[in-house]
């Protein structure tokens, strides 16, 4: 056992000597690899983070949504169309929501403004709002200072900051800005009775279908939205199929099939003489091929720690910072992420296997013709 | 002493190999120790979170504000090209990156 | 020691380019002895030197080594046979370039997984008896042709061969240097080693470190003195 420890070692000794002399094609080679590796384990970090967060968080989203549609359009929901609701067994609790969007014109963002079901535990009365960590951050806005809103009519109104959303839920509620229902409906105008949507709490969960179907049979102008339906949206989140990660990983499959090819096509004239020595000298085809073969694992196997190290750094510790430009799009507001790092073992698994086997297996192809050379091939100068 | 020792020790070239290996491995298991303590740390803001998003009846992350359907992908209507822009097919990054929600089964809808 | 019964050697067999190398080599090797192999080239001693040498084997014949048949044994244990009994010299000296001497020498060994310490404290031994020491750590491609050679030896020598096989030793050396080579020899030919060199330099021939030249002609024998 210890013989064989040696030995490998000694191969390793070898291989590295041949590696490093060409230094800095390897170094280059090695740094890809890394970047590659460390891409890739990004995006599978966050995606997972992020898709964990969206299923804890709206677990508790309301179990079923009513809006109204006219000619395919949100219309407002009137007093008679709750009427019409009426009373459905099976329903627990029924709310009418307000809620909307501000367009801010100065700063170029929107805001979702909306009104709690329960105004005083959010600290929000006439004149007085809560405010979201994101919207605070580029107004400057502080606790108990002023921000200025200007209504559709033109007319501006200030309201007193009385609180701020909580930081640790910024990735709900960045861009949102609570309000009392008297302000918000004397701000946007919204008419007196009318809501955005109704929110149904339903009694046992199994039957929330039925209950859909109903609502349908009795408001054949609403569209309902089940809890499910929200879930599943985030639970498909960065899919792979979708544009911008499919871009990413067709890029790395890609890169990756090129250093594979650029290894397997074949041996340089040097590195063929090398072997062709290595075998006069008395190595044997199974010492030259496990040779090449610590090449490629040592290289991939530091590429994979390298790059997974840095990766969970990189997502967990700066908050994905790389994917900002891309994810922000055209958007002015940005929630700060400070995910919860969760452990995928078979995801972990799945990356190793794609980034380290086919290039540790790669380097050993071309080696194996010219590994079964002649040992006297060098003598006879046939190189 | 044992600095001489070592470093003898590391004058083979896959001594330093493996010593370095070593050390990476150690950083990438250390990842793992951090990931349970940042558990342990942004447990509770989690479960803040959840209680809030639950009391206020959100529905959807804040990640793309740039247009009321990507901002709500949840709860936007779907015959919705143009809503913004008459030139806008797509909000980028977020039509890219999200698929469009499959309705749940068995209840008439509207589309 | 070494003995060769009927050997023939062929390349490319089959193709319109084949061509016989050795043409029926009957030989007896004692141990002990320093043999030149002379002849034009061409005339197969180079192919010869590879098969006695166990780095090739013969497309007829037979080849014994102290007693024991090799020809027909699986290229793991011709290795190893190799490794043990034979030590090469190139003619071309086939050192490995980006490694230092001491780290050329040890290669042969590398397969053996012995101890490190003691197998580059050995090179390193072989290395100072050749006075080299001052530059074993020197990259090999920086030194001159006469010290290559020097470290072409000491790695022939790591694994304590019986034999030593060197092809063409002064084809690229001067008189002065492959008089320097011949002393070496004389001094491994005094630690009881054999010999088997190939060459068609008369210094070589008739130098006194040689006992008996063996002439090859078109792969065959055609002298023994």
């Amino acid at each position: 056992m210890r013989t064989w420890i040696e030995k490998q070692k000694y191969l390793i000794d070898f291989t590295l000597s041949s590696l490093a002399r060409r230094k800095v094609k390897n170094l280059g080679l090695l740094f890809l690899y890394t970047v590659i590796v460390f891409l890739l384990a990004s995006v599978m970090l966050f995606t997972q983070a992020l898709r964990r967060e969206a299923a804890a968080s709206l677990a508790g989203a309301p179990d079923v949504i009513v809006q109204r549609m006219v000619a395919g359009r949100h219309d407002l929901i009137s007093p008679d169309y709750i009427g019409k609701l009426g009373n459905l067994r099976g329903v627990r609790k029924t709310e009418s929501r307000l809620w909307g969007y501000y367009y801010d014109p100065i700063e170029r963002a929107n805001y979702t403004v909306m009104v709690p079901g329960s105004a005083g535990q959010e600290g929000v009365s006439t004149g007085r709002v809560a405010v979201g960590q994101e919207i605070a951050r580029r107004l400057g806005l502080t606790l108990n200072g002023k921000i200025l809103l200007t209504a559709y009519s033109g007319e501006s109104r200030s309201f007193d900051i009385a609180r701020f959303l909580p930081l640790e839920s910024e990735l709900l509620t960045a861009d949102l800005l609570l309000m009392s229902e008297e302000d918000f409906r004397s701000f946007f105008g919204y008419p007196a009775g009318q809501y955005t949507d109704i929110a149904l709490t339903v009694v046992n969960p199994q039957e929330v279908h039925n209950i859909a179907g109903k609502i349908a049979n009795r408001l054949p102008d609403s569209r309902v939205i089940l809890r499910e339906e929200i879930l599943r949206t985030y639970d498909s989140i960065f899919n792979w199929r979708e544009g911008v990660v499919l871009a990413l990983l067709s890029g790395a499959v890609i890169a990756f099939a090129i250093f594979a090819l650029e290894k397997a096509s074949g041996l340089s004239a040097d590195e063929k003489r090398e072997i062709g020595i290595l075998k006069a000298i008395g190595w044997e085809t199974g010492d030259v091929i496990r040779m090449k073969f610590w090449e490629g694992a040592l290289i991939s196997l530091t590429a994979f720690f390298l790059g997974y190290t840095a990766a969970y750094l990189h997502v967990f510790r700066f908050a994905a910072a790389l994917f900002e430009p891309v994810l922000k799009g055209w958007s002015t507001l940005y929630p700060q992420f400070e995910l919860v790092p969760t452990l995928d073992g078979f995801e972990l698994a799945t990356l190793f296997f794609f980034t380290v086997f086919p290039y540790a297996l790669a380097t050993i192809v071309p080696i194996w013709r010219a590994a079964v050379t002649d040992p006297d091939s060098v003598m006879r100068g046939s190189l | 002493m044992i600095a001489v020792r070592l470093g003898s020790r590391l004058a083979r070239r896959s001594h330093r190999a493996l010593a370095f290996l070593t050390a990476i491995v150690g950083l990438f298991l250390l990842t793992f120790a951090d990931a349970a303590w940042l558990r342990n740390c942004r447990a509770p803001g989690a479960r803040a979170q959840a209680e809030l998003a639950k009391r206020l009846g959100l529905t959807d992350l804040c990640l793309f504000t740039e247009a009321r359907y990507t901002r709500h992908l949840s709860q936007a209507d779907w015959h919705s090209a143009f809503q913004e822009y008459p030139g806008a097919f797509e909000h980028f990054p977020s039509g890219s990156l999200v698929s469009p929600t499959e309705p749940a089964k068995r209840h008439a809808n509207l589309d | 020691m070494i003995e060769l019964a009927g050997v023939r050697k062929a390349f490319n067999q089959g193709r319109p380019n084949e061509f016989w190398a050795l043409n029926g080599i009957d030989l007896n090797l004692a141990p002990q002895q320093a043999t030149v192999f002379f002849g034009p080239s061409g005339s197969g001693k180079t192919t010869l030197l590879t098969i006695v040498g166990c780095l090739a084997r013969p497309t007829a014949g037979r080849v014994r080594l102290n007693g024991q048949d090799i020809s027909g044994l699986p290229e793991r244990f011709l290795t190893g046979l190799r490794r043990r009994t034979f030590g090469f010299i190139f003619q071309q000296f086939n050192l490995v370039r980006g490694l230092s001497a001491t780290e050329n020498v040890m290669l042969p060994a590398y397969p053996l997984g012995g101890d490190w310490r003691e197998l580059k404290e050995r090179a390193e031994t072989l290395l100072d008896s050749l006075k080299l020491s001052h530059r074993r750590t020197a990259r090999v491609e920086w030194l001159s042709g006469g010290e290559q050679q020097r470290v072409a030896i000491a790695r022939a020598l790591v694994n304590d061969p019986e034999v030593l096989i060197a092809d063409e030793p002064t084809a690229n050396l001067d008189t002065a240097l492959s008089n320097e080579f011949l002393g070496i020899l004389e001094t491994l030919a005094g630690e009881g080693r054999s010999l088997l060199l190939t060459s068609h330099d008369p210094l070589v021939v008739e130098s006194s470190v040689v006992r008996r030249v063996v002439a090859l002609r078109d792969g065959r024998i055609v002298g023994d003195r």
